[in-house]
């Protein structure tokens, strides 16, 4: 379910790092949770981010929730496709919706990072105290 | 699942867009159990009924449903509800959850008329199947000619061999009948209304499009449009309101409002760009906040971003303009009638 080679945090957001660059988006889990998603605001090429401050906003139709940055950096690209079908994001949310990539500032911040079986482990904790 | 007024209810089953979907254009079934229902019995349970709402209870015939306001003696909201006449001596109010207590504690502590009010939620399941396709679906299961029965009237029957109230009412802007039953049927009649609709397009629906189907009719909701604090006049629900009918509790503040003029009203605004305006979200014009937003949402059917929110009422007419505070942005957005989406008229 959740990919090996990438970096989340329990926010629910992802990272797949490739050399200096990663793209970033958010988890099925995450996607679930929210609901069928209409809005992603996003920020623009060249902005830049920062690990654990809001980056965007996605929202579904019952809520809207903030996106966090799990690494800083600067924003090189931006998925041109969620503008107009930002229900991707509840199809394929860990492939075709991702939402940005990202020069890192500092690659080492992926070390703090989840691995694919520390965040499984996480969200079984977090279903046990608070079952859906 | 989330909790609400005590109950763990279902957000969604399959998707609020789904559900919300199916309602319009085939059908919705909603396990509405959480409602409260109060009963009101005696020789003067009309004197109490009409003593404690706004609208007139006295215009009932038996077996119609009415909707009307549980007044505070300012005139504002204690609960909207529906008003079921079974009897000269028999009235069944369907109230909402979170306020069946109060409500409860509210009527009988104005019962000076020796009537008997029962908290009467325990005894209830109550289903709501709504949409174009719901009389099909539900005929089969039950020898009342649903056809016959006309909207806001409900009669006693069984469905699928369960004993119900059997309603044609709805909170969805469909065509659709609630049916009020003993607990115990709950689980068995779900899943046979789910089993026969399943191929004609039924969906579970949650309450998720319960909220968006309820906003795009234009209706209201406790607690959002509707408090302690509003009256029918700020609500735009004066035909709840029937000042002539004679004394009720709240009529001195309604008829002094009256006279005085409305500060606000609640209006129907349709975003002009893609942000989407929630509840409590501020409204403004020129820089000076004038309101506030009671409830916004995407509306699915319709594909634009919706909401309801007070506003003065020189700012109320439809077509004008004014932003709402969405997180760093003022976003423009525009009165339009409500309700937003009214079902076609049957041919």
């Amino acid at each position: 379910m959740y990919p090996a080679n990438y970096r989340y945090t329990k926010e629910h957001e992802w990272v797949n790092a490739a050399g200096s660059t990663a793209t970033v988006g958010i988890t099925d889990y995450a996607q679930h949770e929210l609901g069928d998603v209409v809005f992603v605001e996003l920020p623009k090429v060249g902005a830049q981010i920062k690990a654990g401050e809001s980056l965007g906003t996605i929202e579904s139709v019952k809520a809207v929730s903030e996106i966090y940055a799990p690494v800083s950096g600067e924003v090189i690209e931006v998925n041109p496709e969620l503008a107009g079908a930002p229900e991707k994001v509840n199809a394929d949310p860990h492939g075709a919706a991702w939402l940005i990539k990202v020069r890192l500032a500092n690659p080492a911040e992926l070390a703090a990072l989840l691995d694919a079986a520390a965040y499984e482990k996480f969200l079984a904790s977090a279903e046990k105290e608070n079952p859906a | 699942m989330v909790p609400f007024s005590g109950w763990d209810m279902p957000v969604e089953y399959s998707g609020i867009i789904a559900e919300h979907m199916a309602t319009r254009t085939a059908a919705g079934l909603f396990d509405v159990s959480h409602m409260g229902e109060i009963e009101i019995r005696g020789e003067s349970a009309l004197a109490l009924v009409q003593h404690v709402t706004c609208n007139d209870a006295s215009r009932l015939a038996i077996g119609q449903a009415q909707y009307s306001g549980l007044m505070t003696d300012r005139g504002t909201f204690v609960d909207d509800l529906l008003v079921h006449k079974l009897s000269d001596t028999h009235y069944l109010l369907c109230v909402n959850a979170g306020n069946q207590d109060s409500d409860f504690d509210y009527i009988r502590g104005h019962n000076r008329f020796g009537v008997s009010v029962e908290n009467a939620g325990e005894r209830y399941s109550q289903f709501a199947i709504q949409g174009p396709r719901a009389l099909a679906i539900l005929q089969p299961f039950t020898e009342v000619a649903l056809a016959a029965l006309q909207y806001y009237h409900f009669t006693f029957g069984k469905v699928d061999g369960v004993e119900c109230l059997i309603a044609r009412t709805g909170y969805t802007g469909e065509d659709g009948f609630e049916i009020y039953f003993a607990p115990e049927h709950s689980e068995k009649l779900w899943n046979a209304l789910l089993d026969a609709g399943r191929s004609v397009g039924l969906l579970p629906c949650g309450l998720g499009a319960r909220n968006t189907l309820r906003l795009e009719a234009g209706m209201c909701l406790y607690g959002h449009e509707l408090d302690d604090t509003t009256t029918v006049w700020d609500a735009s629900l004066g035909w709840i309101c029937k000042m002539a009918k004679g004394e009720f509790l709240g009529r001195v503040a309604l008829a002094r409002q009256m006279s005085r003029g409305l500060d606000r009203l609640l209006v129907g605004f349709e975003m002009q760009d893609r942000l989407i305006a929630r509840d409590g979200c501020s409204v403004s014009q020129g820089g000076a906040t004038i309101g506030r937003v009671t409830s916004g949402s995407p509306a699915p059917f319709l594909k634009k971003n919706i909401g309801m929110a007070y506003v003065p009422f020189g700012a109320s007419a439809v077509g004008t303009e004014f932003e709402i505070g969405i997180r760093t942005s003022q976003a423009a957005a525009r009165v339009v009638r409500m309700p937003f989406y009214k079902r076609a008229a049957k041919s």
